[in-house]
């Protein structure tokens, strides 16, 4: 594809992020060699899913036990942000050509979508706008890749005993401590954890299905209530 | 994890990943989505970060644990504040870390 100006102010417009990125990428390739991978196949997960929360959250419910189609579905829910994207971006990629659309549909991630948010904040569609999408998303793509093929390489070389594995459990603590802006995604997580303990002794984890609704019932329940 | 566990994940989990962020753009251009759904959506990270943590700390061994000689709760109550507080994955984990390999060998 020739890389056009919008193309590079895109990708340019997200190297300050370059570090977190490549550090996140980086705990996320450590965490699929803690979670039993081998090396080449956390380097295929991470070039095919290109969910990092997805990937972590399906091996720390592996290594729990947890049977595969829970597994998906649980990666399914975790990507349903992703839907919103999609929804935010549809107007202004719907006359896009067919192959944009398709790389877009592989590309576009938290960051990548926000930094053309911050952008462009209304609709409709240009050629410069996708193509600065395109750039931003294409930008993110790398520098992820990046951290996680050398999380992979560092992570084949921890000794065991180091509990890497406690690696995935800490990062979700510290996601899910970082979404919690508000009290009714506070009463969200308070409501998930503990219909979590709760539900735990259910067949298949169902548990953790149980909890997520458990946690989204409340935060709905909770901002009804307070308005 | 054996190859085949591993290439399940990971094809069906890439797939997730293509419908859901394709859904609009390629699939269902023509679609809206309602509102309850959209406010529904918003509570998703908060929930299923949550529920994937807790049964992690709260459980050892299939038994529920929850006083302070589980090593892995103890660690994250030592790295949940420092996740509060200064809002870092990387300063958590390297808290955590440390209170978990120090926990196992002075304190349980």
């Amino acid at each position: 594809m020739h890389l056009s100006k919008d193309f590079l102010a895109g990708a340019r417009a997200c190297l300050p992020v370059a570090p977190g990125m490549i550090v996140f990428g980086m705990i996320a390739g450590v965490a699929m060699i803690g979670a039993g991978l081998t090396p080449s196949l956390a380097a295929v997960m991470s070039v095919v899913v290109y969910a990092g929360t997805a990937q972590l959250a399906a091996l720390q419910l592996y290594a729990a036990g947890t049977p595969l189609p829970v597994i998906l579905f649980a990666g399914l829910i975790l990507n349903l942000r992703l839907v919103l994207y999609s929804l935010a971006l549809a107007p202004y990629v719907s006359r896009a050509s067919r192959r944009r659309k398709l790389a877009l549909s592989y590309l576009v991630s938290d960051n990548g979508y926000a930094h053309f948010a911050a952008r462009f904040a209304s609709p409709p569609d240009s050629r410069g706008k996708v193509d600065y999408l395109l750039g931003a998303c294409s930008a993110i793509w790398v520098m992820w890749q990046a951290g996680t093929a050398a999380g992979i390489v560092a992570g084949a070389s921890v000794p065991d005993g180091w509990h890497l594995e406690f690696v995935v459990t800490l990062t979700f603590l510290a996601l899910a401590i970082a979404v919690i802006r508000d009290r009714a995604l506070a009463a969200a997580a308070v409501a998930a954890g503990v219909a979590a303990v709760l539900a735990h002794p259910l067949p298949f984890r169902l548990g953790l299905l149980v909890a997520v609704a458990a946690g989204i019932a409340a935060g709905i329940a909770w901002e009804r209530w307070t308005r | 994890m054996d190859a085949l566990t591993a290439w399940v994940l990971i094809l069906g989990l890439g797939a997730t990943s293509l419908l859901t962020r394709g859904s609009f753009i390629v699939f269902l251009a023509r679609l809206e989505v309602p509102k309850a759904a959209q406010r529904a959506l918003r509570f998703v990270p908060a929930a299923v970060f949550t529920a994937v943590v807790v049964p992690e700390l709260a459980f050892a061994g299939g038994t529920l644990r929850l006083g302070l000689d589980n090593p892995k709760l103890l660690a994250a109550l030592v790295a949940a504040p420092v996740a509060w507080r200064m809002r870092s994955t990387t300063a958590t984990i390297l808290v955590g870390m440390a209170a978990l390999l120090l926990a196992e060998r002075y304190l349980v």
